[in-house]
Order: structure tokens, then sequence, then C-alpha cells
């Protein structure tokens, strides 16, 4: 690839000083960029680091409070996309911008009617796009029936549509599967040779690593550093990434006892119809043991979690909380019985964003001392637990009147550990629980889960975060369309070696970055 | 999301979905017009379909019409406009007071910019501030009521042949009478045969006082169709009503469209009020409205959100308020036999589909109608006043799934929270 | 805890301010009186009107504590309106038979309302559960529905009298006396009307101080948070509809027992949509929607002078109402965007300067 970064030396983007705040947040601090003509340069930091908002930024979606953009050198304000688009600017976002009521055509030609109608010249149009690139796309099928990786077609299919030059895709890979991931690079690599350039944003190393000539390290909202794929490692970029070495989990002695606390026994979660989401799903996990669940996400691990929280009901298989069987019990009675849960989704499932801390402390544990009493609410009990929480789990806030929606990421995630943690849970389902969460809070989260289970929780834990998963689990399982794929040793299996699996190609199933 | 899906979906990608055979509307209209016929030699309910009870329709008609036409346009730009009908009493009192005293068409003028302003009313409300699209609504509605009371109060108080309530007569815009058709339409009719009778008492209708806004309010369906579906204006207006998100990223203006939407909404509703003064009533009267607003809301989600399908819902709603107006229970009685057919119909496709339960059930549907037919001699008039309700409430509870609501209708959108 | 609840009472004021101001504009306009407009409205009422305004209040704020309950679950019970009439229709055909000797009389009616007015709204809420329809439409048809219903078994059953259909007159023995608290009225106080003390009591103590109150709170925020933490959402939604229809039923009682002593089909409509605009003035609180309901009674009464002290017409105060309502709910809106920037501004500055707390977030 090295080959083709060396033609290229027009600056197609130039970033300087690019600063952005929210009420609270610095979203970006201090971003320089340089992007040349006809690459793919890739910008790589953690969930959180402020690479969305750049983006937005880039397209207009939001207007930076300081700092100057360029484009093809010369100097630029945007104010809405349209203002992005008219300099050649086109965006492929994470969480697809498409109406599923409208066609293909319809979805493409939105915004930009001017250039060819929306009649039978803009379907040549998207028709020829289509061959060229090799997209087959059906202009008038409604975008609902589409799949993921068609939907992504479409979203690219309306960038070039309108003819930009520039193309930011924001992680695109987070929802493909390797397949995909590899059809869409190779699209990507088309692209690039017909002159395009593109903009890459993820945290997935490898990918990265695979794709990109240029690679930006983003870290707290400030640039840290432009590399070379060819100069650094995976370890190198994630260190850049973190800032500091890598917070190695220390895996300390075991803990895991003999008594089983819970049972998978061939759960199977069919959709009506028939595709499978969990197919014949079998685990087991003792008091102080912690079972990691490795995979892409969109593989089953949030099925696998509401299935486990009583929040799905199973079309097949038993389910057994130390020796009970609870296949059938609602999600409060799993609660009641000592299951604690971390969401995948904080916001949306684990709080009440505009309510105060002391009631957040209450949602999900309802039912139970200290926060109730019978059918009245323990207001004082609520406050004085929720005080405990804030203490011992280092949770910044001015009091427990705050809202939760004012806490930072990290500040709301380490409240919801500590509430899932109150009234000795037996089992803690714990999904991404440090995604977006800052560095120090990431090693009190560990830390807090570490000690559980020196006193005998049993975790299941669910990750995208490999270092995560090796640091605290006691055995690894990789899901992969439904199904365990795989047991590891976390003490002996490698990043690379989970990775081979969650794609599939340990298997000889296909292969793909991870 | 699996694999072998996706790659099965991308072979068959460039061949058209499957759909069902279309039938053309024609064959449907014809269809409903003979089951009408057919009920009307075996009842000898010949008002059921007489020039005059379709003449008296077609003013029914009209006005849930256009306040449908109304709703689709706001929602389909993703605002719920419940204030439609305190849009309607805005448009009432404006072809009141302007069609008094300018002319009829000055007054379908004011009508639409009285509607209008309530329209750029909760524009301002739900697009601008953010509130909630249902709250807006009520509180205009609740204004509404207020200002036109007061207006017509300070305006037609002093007035002869007017009064605090009510407008003195107001003269409505030209209407067309074709004679000689007319008349020759009626002779057929009254020899009473199997449909030649009733096309006979459709051209009659349609060939003595047909109002000159009745032809231009139907002609703005067809209008709304092609500027919705066939211009790229219409792409982007409803745009914002599936993915706000989407078209903001592709540089829509979408606080733009969904104002220029709920203002048109508000013209059309303005426009039902004043069909209702200028042409249906031939005054202003508090309360006239009579809660047409919130039937064409009904008629607009019974026609599935499309131009077609509301013109068919209001038309039905139109229709049985009409016949229950002008000829009584007895008329209304003979359509139970309609419906029993329909229903009967409906359920033998339904079994030859393979849908058992709801095959039968709809029989039995059909069979209680039928009972209720010959059990009885005639309808109360509330219960006919309740069909357009209950008629919709039945669509939206057991045919939901092929509803298609607008997406993003009733959400609230702020610039800048999109990707 | 007083600094919020003076920010919370800001807003209210500030429409008022600009509700009372668009209506001397329109006056203004019309070239109506202005200032006798503002003295007729502003003059201490008389105490025939302090009952009146307080009779009316009562039934107010019944009506906005049933739209209250469907807010706080986020619901929108448009259906008051329905729920009540189809209630007070139950209670006064069942009264009409003098079936039973007084006291119990009335406490049959009462559950009978109640078992009718929650029925009306249990369809909504099972339509919504069941089959995916918004409360908001069928509650719509089910107002016009309830309309039509009761027309019709009035006219069935009912009785003629004047040119009105009523049901049969209730017994005296199952009348609700009124209650003379106001010297020098020649009116009584409804004694139903103590029905809204109790009922607000009631509404504060379960929202708040509850298990369930929480639960329906919970779920209002955020259903999916609420699915997550073993509440049965879709039970919630019947629930809380079944409350708030059994609460809509008592809308119509005190005037039912205490003033009209029959159902007809001249019976106070309108009670359902006013309350909704009480509720929303109110913020869902028992004690704002106290004030809201008061203000509303206040506007309705004092502006019934309006025509002969003034010269006009008392439709105008419908405007101010309206106004009133669009005005707060956007003031509302405004103050709570300000306050959660105002709130994210200060935690972030209480724990800023270099601790890795506050963090970076997209």
């Amino acid at each position: 690839m090295a080959d083709v970064a060396d033609v290229a030396d027009r600056v197609a983007v130039r970033l300087r000083g690019i600063g952005k705040r929210f009420p609270g947040v610095v979203a970006n601090a201090d971003i320089d960029l340089d992007v040349r003509s006809g690459t793919v340069h890739a910008i790589v930091g953690e969930n959180g680091a402020g690479k969305s908002t750049l983006m937005k930024i880039l397209y207009g979606v939001q207007k930076p409070d300081s700092g100057s953009i360029e484009i093809d050198g010369k100097p630029v304000t945007m104010g809405s996309p349209g203002d992005a688009i008219r300099l050649g600017i086109g965006m492929v976002f994470q969480h697809f911008m498409l109406a599923d009521n409208l066609t293909v055509l319809e979805n493409v030609v939105l915004g930009a009617e001017r250039l060819h109608g929306i009649g039978e010249r803009a379907r040549a149009r998207v028709e020829a796009i289509s061959t060229t690139y090799g997209f087959d796309l059906d202009p008038d099928r409604l975008v609902e029936d589409l799949g993921v990786g068609q939907r992504q077609r479409v979203e690219i299919l309306k960038v070039l549509y309108r003819g930009a030059g520039v193309i930011i895709l924001d992680e695109p890979t987070a929802v493909l599967v390797p397949q995909e991931v590899d059809a869409l690079f190779e699209n990507l690599r088309n692209l690039r040779n017909e002159g395009h350039t593109l903009l890459f944003i993820s945290h997935k190393l490898d990918e990265v690593l695979a794709v990109a000539d240029d690679i930006t390290v983003v870290r707290r909202g400030t640039t840290v550093a432009a590399v070379r794929p060819s100069d650094v490692t995976a370890r190198e970029l994630a260190e850049l990434m973190v800032g500091s070495e890598l917070p190695s989990p220390s895996t300390e002695k075991s803990t895991v006892t003999d008594r089983e606390m819970l049972e998978l026994s061939g759960v199977t979660l069919a959709e009506p119809g028939g595709r499978r989401l969990l197919d014949d799903v079998s685990l087991r996990i003792h008091r102080g043991e912690v079972l990691g669940i490795a995979g892409v996400e969109g593989n089953g691990q949030t099925e696998l979690t509401e299935v486990v929280m009583g929040m799905r009901q199973p079309t097949a298989g038993r389910i057994e909380l130390a020796d009970a069987d609870i296949t059938s019990w609602s999600n409060r009675r799993r609660r009641e019985s000592g299951i604690g849960y971390v969401p995948e989704d904080r916001q949306r499932h684990g709080l009440l964003l505009d309510a105060p801390l002391w009631e957040n402390r209450i949602l999900g544990h309802q039912t139970r001392t200290p926060v109730v009493r019978g059918p009245w609410l323990d207001r004082a009990g609520a406050r004085r637990d929720s005080e405990r929480i804030v203490d011992g789990y280092d949770v910044r806030t001015p009091s427990v009147d705050t809202t939760a929606r004012s806490l930072s990421g990290g500040n709301q995630q380490k409240f919801i550990v500590g509430r899932e943690m109150s009234g000795e849970p037996v089992l803690l389902v714990a999904s991404h629980p440090t995604r977006g969460v800052d560095v120090g809070a990431q090693a009190a989260i560990w830390d807090h889960i570490r000690d559980a289970r020196r006193r005998g929780l049993a975790v299941l834990l669910i990750s995208a975060d490999l270092d995560e998963l090796i640091g605290l689990s006691d055995t690894i399982k990789v899901i992969l369309r439904g199904r365990f794929v795989g047991d590891f040793d976390p003490r002996q299996v490698t990043p690379q070696e989970l990775g081979s699996a969650m794609t599939g190609a340990a298997a000889g199933v296909g292969a793909g970055g991870v | 999301m699996t694999v072998a899906s996706e790659a099965v979906a991308l072979h068959d990608g460039p061949q058209q979905p499957d759909r069902h055979r279309r039938v053309p509307v024609v064959v449907w209209v014809v269809a409903a017009f003979a089951l009408v016929s057919f009920a009307r030699v075996i009842t000898g309910s010949h008002e059921l379909d007489s020039a005059g009870t379709l003449r008296e329709a077609i003013s029914a008609f009209i006005p849930i019409m256009l306040a449908a036409l109304a709703g689709l346009w706001a929602e389909r730009a993703g605002v719920v406009n419940i204030g439609l009908e305190g849009m309607m009493i805005l448009g009432t009192i404006g072809a009141g007071y302007f069609g008094f005293f300018y002319g009829p068409w000055q007054g379908v003028l004011a009508a639409m910019a009285f509607g209008a302003i309530g329209g750029a009313l909760h524009a301002l409300t739900t697009v601008v501030f953010n509130v909630d699209h249902i709250v807006s609504g009520v509180a205009i509605n609740i204004m509404a009521g207020g200002v036109a009371a007061f207006l017509a109060d300070t305006w037609f108080s002093s007035l002869e042949g007017g009064g605090p309530t009510q407008s003195p007569p107001v003269e409505g815009p030209a209407s067309l009478t074709i004679g000689p058709v007319a008349d020759w339409a009626k002779e057929v009719e009254d020899r009473h045969w199997f449909l030649l009778s009733d096309a006979a008492s459709l051209l009659g209708a349609v060939t003595r006082n047909l109002s000159s806004l009745t032809v231009l309010s139907l002609l703005l369906v067809g209008a709304t169709y092609l500027v919705l579906w066939r211009t790229s204006f219409g792409l982007r207006l409803r745009s914002c009503g599936e993915s706000p998100g989407a078209a903001e990223t592709l540089g829509v203006n979408v606080y733009r469209y969904k104002f220029i939407a709920v203002m048109i909404s508000g013209a059309l509703a303005g426009l039902a009020g004043g069909f209702i003064v200028l042409v249906g009533a031939g005054l202003y009267q508090n309360g006239i409205t009579n809660g047409r607003g919130f039937i064409g809301l009904a008629a607009m989600i019974f026609g599935n959100w499309r131009p077609g399908g509301l013109l068919v819902g209001s038309a039905l709603f139109g229709y049985t308020d009409a016949l229950q107006l002008r000829a009584g229970g007895g008329a209304v009685h003979a359509l139970l036999i309609v419906i029993a057919i329909v229903l009967l119909a409906y359920g033998l496709l339904l079994l030859r589909r393979r849908a058992r339960r709801s095959g039968v059930v709809t029989l039995v549907v059909a069979l209680l109608f039928a009972v209720w037919f010959f059990s009885t001699d005639e309808v109360p008039s509330d219960f006919t006043r309740m069909t357009p309700y209950v008629a919709t409430l039945f669509v939206l509870a057991f045919a939901s799934q092929r509803l298609r609501m607008p997406a993003a209708v009733g959400l609230r959108y702020r610039r800048g929270e999109a990707g | 805890m007083l600094k919020r609840a003076a920010v919370g009472a800001l807003a209210p004021m500030l429409a008022l301010v600009i509700a009372v101001l668009i209506t001397v504009v329109i006056l203004l306009l019309s070239g109506d009186s202005v200032s006798g407009f503002l003295s007729t409205l502003f003059s201490a009422p008389a105490p025939r009107n302090l009952v009146n305004i307080l009779n009316n209040s009562s039934v107010l704020y019944l009506s906005a504590l049933a739209a209250a309950i469907g807010f706080r679950m986020n619901l929108f019970n448009i259906g008051v309106e329905g729920q009540y009439r189809v209630a007070v229709f139950a209670a006064a055909a069942f009264l009409g038979q003098d079936l039973l000797p007084g006291a119990l009389n009335i406490v049959v009616a009462f559950a009978l309302a109640i078992a009718a007015g929650a029925a009306w709204a249990a369809i909504a809420g099972l339509l919504k559960v069941t089959r995916g329809v918004s409360e908001v439409i069928s509650t719509i048809m089910l107002n016009a529905i309830a309309v039509s219903l009761t027309a019709y078994l009035l006219r069935r059953w009912g009785l003629t009298v004047g040119n009105s259909l009523q049901t049969k007159p209730v017994p005296e023995d199952s009348w609700v006396p009124g209650l003379d608290l106001v010297p020098e009225a020649p009116n009584e106080i409804l004694g139903l009307s103590l029905l809204a003390v109790v009922a607000g009591l009631a509404y504060s103590v379960v929202l708040n101080r509850t298990r369930f109150g929480f639960e329906l709170r919970a779920t209002g925020a955020s259903s999916t948070a609420a699915v997550a933490s073993g509440i049965d959402v879709r039970r919630m939604v019947v629930v809380s509809m079944v409350i708030s229809g059994g609460v809509a039923a008592l809308v119509g009682l005190p005037f039912l027992f205490g003033d009209t002593h029959a159902y007809s089909t001249t019976f106070q409509s309108g009670l359902g949509f006013s309350g909704l605009a009480v509720a929303l003035l109110g913020r869902n609180h028992p004690v704002g929607i106290a004030f809201g309901a008061l203000l509303f009674a206040y506007l309705t009464e004092q502006s019934s002078l309006l025509e002969i002290n003034a010269g006009v017409s008392n439709d105008i105060i419908s405007i101010t109402q309206g106004v009133l309502v669009l005005s707060v709910v956007v003031a509302y809106e405004v103050v709570r965007r300000y306050r959660r920037a105002a709130e994210q501004r200060a935690v972030a500055e209480q724990l800023a300067p270099g601790r890795p707390g506050t963090g970076v977030s997209a």
C-alpha cells in the first residue's frame, strides 16, 4: 500500500486547533489533522475520545467553537451538512441515516434533486454508480427490506451520487459481519484507487492497520500522534490511544469454587421467522468465577444477557440459578433472587436520566430493602444507600440529588455498578461494564468486580474489550452467530487467537479483521 | 443479519419484490356501486343513492376530506396535528366575515389564511419550541374556539340576520348546473333500474348545484399526490416525516419543510371550515364544525396516510352521515346488508389465503350484520354518528400491520442531534 | 427546595402575563374596552362567584388529575371527556332506578361510575398493549363514541324534560348536600367537591411515596429502563389507564349528586379538555394543578361578568386560557433546557480542575 501513499501529497482536508465544548464536557480540545488526497486516513481513539464529534464538525452537523478547517487548501466554514456537501464532503454515519419507508432511489436523490431530478435520469445515474462499484442495489426497493451490508452500500451510494471527493466513514465495521467487512474494505480500496479521499474512524486497531495509509490518534479530544501503519504495531497504537501503559489487568489467584451458580443448557432463541439469535447455548458459572464472552458485536451477546435477565423468553432450553429452574421467572423475580445487571446501554436501560441519583438507586431494586419498606418507598434509606455508593465507588457528584444526566459517563457507570453490587448479589450480568468510561473509572470498576469475585460473586462478563476479558475472566467463551464456538483459558490465549475465533477464521468459515 | 440471508439477498437484488396483483381502482368503484345498487333494489329504499342523497353526501364528504388532507400534509412532515379542529374553526370565522363583507372567493381565501395562522402557531410551538405535538394541538383547539366565538360576537352581533353566535347568510362561490342533463338523469333515476338508475343519480348529483369549491377541493387531492410524491419538494417534505436525521444530513432544512407543511395543513383545514360555511350551511355558527376535524383525522388514518385512502375514508364517513340526515335510519339500515356481503367476501378470501382464525371471525361478524339487518327495520341515528370512529378503531385494531404511518411522526426533532 | 419552587412558579407567572398581554392586544385591535376588561377580570369575586369558582375548580382538579396520571406514565389520556360522560351516565341511570336506600345507593352508584370510567379507559389501554394503537387516537375516537352511545341510551330509555333528554331523576335521599362555607353566598359548595382534596392527597402519596408510584414514574421516564428493572410495562399501561379512567369517572359526580340530579344531553361537557390544559399548567404536580384549576375557574367565572360590566364578549377568556396553556408549555420547555445545561455546568465546574472523573464524551 505504501506505493499508493507516496503518490498523493496534496492535502485534501486540513484541521487546525479544532475545539468543541458541550455543557460540562470538552469533546474536542485541540485537533490538528492533515489528510492527504487520495488516501485512506484512519482516525483512531477510544470510545468517547471525541472522534464522532470531530466528524460531525467536519460534516457541518455541528459548528466548532474554535479552530480552522481547510478543504483543498481553501479555508472554509460550514454551517450545515449542505455546506459540507457543496464542498465535496460526504459522510457515512455509524447509525445509518436512511428513511426506511422510502426507496433506495428516494434515499439517494433526497437533497440532491438538482443534480439529475428525481425521475429516470436519477435512476440511471444510481444504477450506473451501483454497477461501477459492484453495489448491486435495486433503486426501487424499500430500504426497510435491505440487510445491513446493503444499507451501508446505500449510504456510500448517497455520498458518491453527490460526487463527494472526501468520504467520512464513522465506525463503518461496527455493524458488519466479517464477510461484509471484507467487502467493505474492497469497496474502500476501489474508491481510493478512483481518486477519492477516505476518512475512516475506528477503534478496532487491526482493521485500521489493514486498510489505512495514514493514522491519526485522538485522545481526550486532542490529536496525539500521526503515524504510518508500517511504523507501528497494534500494541503501540493502543498505548497511544489510552495514553499510558495499557491497564493490563493482573491475573491473580483463582477464586473459582465448585459450587454452580448459573447454568444454561441448550438455550435457543429464535425469531418468529425462524432465524436463531441464540442457538443451543450452554454454559456454567461457579461461585467466584468470571466467565467472559467474546465476540463481534451483534452475534447474540445482547440476546444472551436478555435471556439470562428474563427480559426475553428462550424458545428452548433451561436456565438454572443455584439449582432452581428460573427459565420462566420474570425479570423481577430473578433480580430478587440476587442477579445484578449492568446493561449494555446504560442511558437507555440503566438510568432514569432526569431523576436524582437517589431515585436511580431504587430502579431495579424497588422490591428490596433498603430502598423500600413493603409497598412504600424508603426515601431516607435510598438516600443513605446512594451516599454509600457515591463514597464507596468514587462517584464524582455534588450530591445524591443531582440528576443522573448531569454526570459524566464514567460516573454514571460507577453508580450503576455500585447499585448492582448492592444487596449481596450472587450473580452479576455485566455487559460492556467499562465502555465509554475513562481510564480511571475503568480501573476502579475492574477492582470492584475482582473484589466481589473474591467474596464469591459469579460474573457473566460480556465485552468487546479483549484486554478486559483476558484480565478479568477465569474462562472465555467466544460467541459467533448465536453459538459458542470456542473455550479459551485467558492465561494462555492471545488477543490474536481470540480475534480469529471471533471472526470464524479459526474454524475456516471466512476471514475478516476485528 | 446472518451471512446466508445477506448472500441470498445479494443475488435477488435487482428483481422486483413480489407484489400482489393490483386490482384497478375502477373495478373497486364499480363493485361498490353495484353492491349499493343491489341493496337499494332488494330493500326498496331508493333514497340510498338518490341524486339528493349523493348531493348531500358530497357536501358532507368534502370538509372531512379536506381535513384529512390537512392532516396528511402535517403528518407526512412528521407533525401530529390534533389542532385540525381548531384550524377548521378559524377557517369558519374567516369565511363568515370575509364571505359576508367581501364576497365568496374572498371568503375562501380568508378561510385558508385564518387556518394557516393556526398552522403557523402549531408549527411555531412544535417545530421551533419543541413542545409536544398533542399538547400544542389541544391548546390550539381551546384557543380557536374562543377566538371564533369572540370574533363572531364582535363582528356579527349588530348585523341584520346575524347574532352573537352566528353570521347572516353568506353566499358561496358559483355552482354549476347543466339543466337538461340533470333533468334527463332524474328521469332515468326514477325508473329505479338496477345500476343504470344509480349511475343516473350520480350524474344527476354532479350536474345540479355542483359547487366550484367542490371541484377545486377534489383537484387539491390530485395536486397533493403530485406534489408530495412526484416532486423533489414533496420528497424532502416526506423525508422529514420518515427520518429527519437523514434529511438533515443531506442538507435538507428540516425546520423549514416542517413549517411549510404545517402551514399548508392549517390552510387546508381552514378551507375545510370555509367549505362548511360557504357551501354547506350558508352561514357561520359557533361550533358548526362539530368535531369534523377529528373525523378528518380518523379518515386519514383509515386511509393509511395516503391521498387515495383518505378519499375512500372520507367518502365512507361523509356518505353515512349524509344518508342519516337525508333519508333516516331506514336507508342506513339497507347498508347493513352491504356490509354483511363485503365481510362475507373478505372472510372467504381470508380462508382461501389460509388465514383461518381471522377468516372465521370475519364470517361470524358478517353473520351478525346479516342478523342485525333481518331482525330490525332501522339503524338508530346515534349509531350512524359513531360509524367513523368505530370503523377507525377497528381498522387500527385489526389491520394495523397494514397501516404505515410516517416513521418519525410526533417525535421531537432538534437540529444537530443527528448522527 | 424553595428556590426550585420559585423557579417553577416563574414560568406560569410569565405565561399568565403573556396571555393577558395578548388578550389586551386583541381587545385593542377589536376596539373593546381594555380597562373594563382588566378591572372586571381583577375585581374581587362576589361570594356567589367565589362559590362557583371553588365548585368548578374542584371538578377541573379531578379532571386534570386524571390526565396527569397518564402524563406521568407518558400516556396521553385525551379520553377523560368520554370517560366521565360514560361514568356519570352509569351512576345516574342506576340512581334513577331507586333500588337501594340512600347511602347505599350512593356507594353502589359510585362504584358503578368508577367501573364504567375505568372500563372505558381500559379499552384504550388494552388496544395499546395488544394492538399497538396510539392512545391519543383511540381516546379521541372513544370520546366521540361515548357521546353517541349515551345519547342513544337516553333516547331509548330516558325521559323527555322540556327539550332535552335525561335519565330518571336521582331520588332525594341519595343527594349529597352542599356545604355552606362562604358567608353571604346564596349558593352552596358542592358536597363532593371535597373529592378533589382527597384525590389530590392520594395522588401525591401514591406517586411519590409508594413503590407503585415509583414504577409508574419510572415507566413514564424511560420504558426501556423500566423493562430492564423488572417492571411489566404492558401491565403498567393498562393499570394506569384504568386508574386514570377511574379518577376521570369522579369528574361529573359532584354536579350529579349536588346539582343536576340527573344526566341529560346538556350535562356539562368540555371538562376533559380543560382538565388536560390544567394538568399542563400545573406540571402534573398536585399543588401546581390546584393553582391551575383555581386560575382556570377564576378566569372563566370572572369572564361571565365581562358582557355586563365592560361590554366585552366573555369568549375572550378562552383566548386567554389557550394562550396561557401554549405559553406555559413553551416556558417550561425553555426552563427545562436551561436547567439541564446549568446543572451539567455546575457539576463540571464543581468537579473540574484536572480530575479524571469528568472525562470527555462524544
